[in-house]
């Protein structure tokens, strides 16, 4: 088990409305020289957060609020850009467990499930809500694949994908699966070689 | 049924099929690995006592923390001690699992993407990562290339597959005459500028049509090179004659090359195959681009207005980048010039700057560098002597690596700075905090390091050689 499963979230969530938010931005480049993946949460979105002196501006990221959200909201096509995982490992050092946008790029997302952290690419209509009213309390449920709102905002169903959903709920990852695949894969690669 | 090129490679490769409860487990043909993205995999591996499955189909360089500078006394500045340990934790993983590595003392170490093709290693109908997004290149040869992250290099190196679920086909189609001073990275910027940066996603990118056809595999590279701008994993290129040309006589090609030919031919997209989407575009209304904002689906032609700024996010795009809805790009002042980048590093990005700036001046008030893609190229350039044009004229000539373009390295510009740069991302802070990015083509770049503002390049090349018009009969 390489993370905590998640079934159930509720929290107060953190909105970054700006789209098209890229990993450069949430882990610049000059930060990738680490050979661990532990202790990137003081990195996430290092531009944003510190001045050039090092002293913390006043982003929210920085507040004391902002350490017990588990929701990101992020802006449309949130993650674009470099596939560095490093993105996923500090916002989950961070604090977060879900990121929630009306789009999520590709390998982002798929970085996201490897680490624990649910990516959801919502409605248009509950993610304006959202975008709308931050700092409110959320519910993701991945038992049903809902997000609740509260203040009568409603409940939107998300899809996610079956074996993504189930390692997330169980706190499972890949390798392990993979590894059990070694008689297919030695059969398939005999054939592979021949050709 | 008719298939398409990215179906046919795909189904090559599928271990097990994927149903609505699993993704397919998919076989990768070439693992390309680096510096940054593989490190913690490694540990994995270590970790959980498991061993590289095919050390064969695996292939390492240095790149990315690599300095571009070498000291008077020979070593190597690097821009942090954990840069180097970064790249000493690389060389030590390769050794230790037996992977054949393009470190310092290979004649063919360079960027990833630029090393693998030179060594033939990238070919048609083959399934290649890396875990970098830019992986995308390979697919100029007809492969299905695509960039990973760290967790998946892992299951690489130890499974030699991933998981994955297929994704939707997107046919790009350009046809037409390509006009004066249209390069690759002008048609691969128009090309993002019309779909949006978040256009391709969840979609396989096919360029098709003459445009893509009549280009060299170096411009092919430049264009798929750039799909994942565009939120596209990957992007291909039907494998022709042309690819063939480039690759024969490669170290790692197949031994019966002609047979490989033959079956690689066979991947082009069948007659009738239907993609999921298809844009279609014309090549005659692409002109040279720049991008002016802080994403490269940001770009306009260089002739052409600042559009105005509809969002939030547009608006302070503008800000960053200190311009204005309704003005030019061109005549902007710049800082700095950078030509590389595994977008535009390679030769004939290189001659087509070096044409431009050969005899020529590079403005006093700027800082132009230029990074080979590898030490293929950089040894080919200067058997050329690309690199005296570009030193007399003033711009410096580095050692080959990422450099600028993500300036992990410490090759970054100074708050406030614009770069004119020829490599593939605008994003704000990527060249360095505060740095404002201008993608071009080399020849853009290079007719802006004269001038020192933001230049069309088709006012500083030699004019198109007219078609002779057919008048009379044959002698």
């Amino acid at each position: 088990m390489s993370f905590k499963p998640i079934t159930q979230i509720t929290s107060k969530t953190l909105v970054l409305p700006a789209s098209n938010i890229d990993t450069d931005q949430i882990m610049p480049a000059r930060f990738l020289t680490m050979t661990t993946k532990t202790g990137l949460g003081k990195h996430l979105f290092h531009d944003w957060r510190y001045n050039d002196d090092g002293t913390e501006t006043d982003h929210e990221l920085n507040s004391l609020a902002a350490k017990d959200c588990q929701i990101l909201i992020g802006g449309h096509n949130f993650g674009c850009g470099s596939s560095r995982e490093h993105a996923p490992w500090a916002l989950t050092d961070y604090g977060f467990r879900v990121v929630m946008s009306s789009e999520i790029a590709d390998i982002f997302r798929g970085n996201s499930l490897k680490n624990g952290l649910l990516p959801i690419v919502i409605d248009k209509a509950a993610h304006q809500w959202l975008l709308d009213h931050p700092s409110e309390e959320v519910t993701v449920d991945l038992e049903s694949c809902e997000v609740r709102l509260p203040k009568n905002g409603g409940t939107y169903k998300f899809e996610i994908d079956a074996f993504s959903r189930h390692c997330l709920m169980q706190g499972i990852d890949e390798m392990g699966y993979l590894q059990g695949q070694s008689d297919a894969l030695d059969t398939f690669e005999a054939r592979y070689e021949r050709n | 049924m008719a298939k398409t090129l990215f179906d046919k490679v795909w189904d090559r490769h599928v271990v097990i099929p994927e149903t609505p409860e699993h993704p397919a487990t998919l076989y990768i043909g070439l693992h390309l690995i680096h510096e940054v993205t593989s490190p913690q995999a490694f540990s994995v591996l270590k970790e959980r006592g498991l061993s590289v499955r095919r050390p064969d189909r695996t292939l390492a360089t240095i790149d990315h923390s690599t300095p571009t500078l070498i000291s008077p006394d020979g070593s190597r500045p690097y821009v942090t001690p954990q840069a180097e340990r970064q790249v000493e934790t690389l060389l030590t993983n390769a050794k230790t699992h037996g992977i054949e590595t393009h470190g310092w003392d290979s004649p063919h170490r360079g960027i990833v993407h630029v090393m693998s093709p030179e060594l033939g290693a990238t070919q048609p109908g083959m399934t290649i990562v890396c875990g970098d997004s830019h992986t995308s290149t390979h697919g100029a040869f007809g492969a299905i290339a695509f960039g990973i992250g760290t967790t998946q290099v892992g299951h690489v190196l130890a499974n030699q597959s991933i998981l994955m679920r297929k994704p939707k086909t997107m046919a790009i189609e350009i046809n037409g005459t390509l006009g004066h001073g249209v390069t690759p990275k002008d048609i691969i910027l128009a090309i993002i500028a019309k779909i949006g940066i978040g256009g391709g996603t969840g979609y396989a990118l096919e360029y098709r049509g003459n445009v893509f056809e009549d280009m060299s595999m170096d411009g092919r590279m430049t264009v798929c090179n750039m799909s994942i701008e565009a939120g596209a994993r990957c992007g291909m290129i039907a494998p022709d004659q042309t690819t063939f040309d480039y690759l024969k006589g490669r170290k790692y090609t197949p031994k019966d090359f002609n047979a490989a030919c033959k079956d690689w031919l066979s991947l082009q997209t069948d007659k009738g195959a239907k993609f999921d989407k298809t844009v279609i575009m014309a090549a005659e209304d692409i002109r040279p681009m720049v991008t002016y904002g802080t994403h490269p689906g940001m770009a306009i032609a260089i002739d052409s207005l600042i559009p105005p700024a509809d969002t939030a996010a547009d608006k302070s795009a503008l800000d960053y980048m200190q311009v204005t809805s309704g003005t030019a790009m061109s005549g902007t002042k710049i800082n700095r010039v950078f030509i590389g980048s595994c977008t535009n590093s390679r030769m004939e990005d290189l001659r087509a700057a070096a044409n431009i700036l050969r005899g020529q001046s590079i403005a006093q008030s700027v800082t132009a560098i230029v990074v080979a893609g590898s030490e293929t190229i950089k040894a080919e350039a200067e058997a050329e002597g690309l690199h005296e044009v570009f030193l007399k004229a003033g711009a410096q000539w580095r050692e080959p690596g990422c450099s600028m373009c993500l300036g992990m390295n410490g090759d970054i510009g100074a708050p406030g700075e614009l770069i004119i740069s020829t490599s593939n991302r605008n994003f704000a802070g990527r060249q360095g905090p505060g740095v404002r990015t201008v993608l071009a083509s080399p020849e853009t770049a290079a007719a802006s390091a004269i001038t020192g503002i933001i230049t069309d390049p088709r006012s500083v090349m030699a004019p198109p050689i007219p078609c002779k018009p057919n008048l009379g009969s044959p002698a």
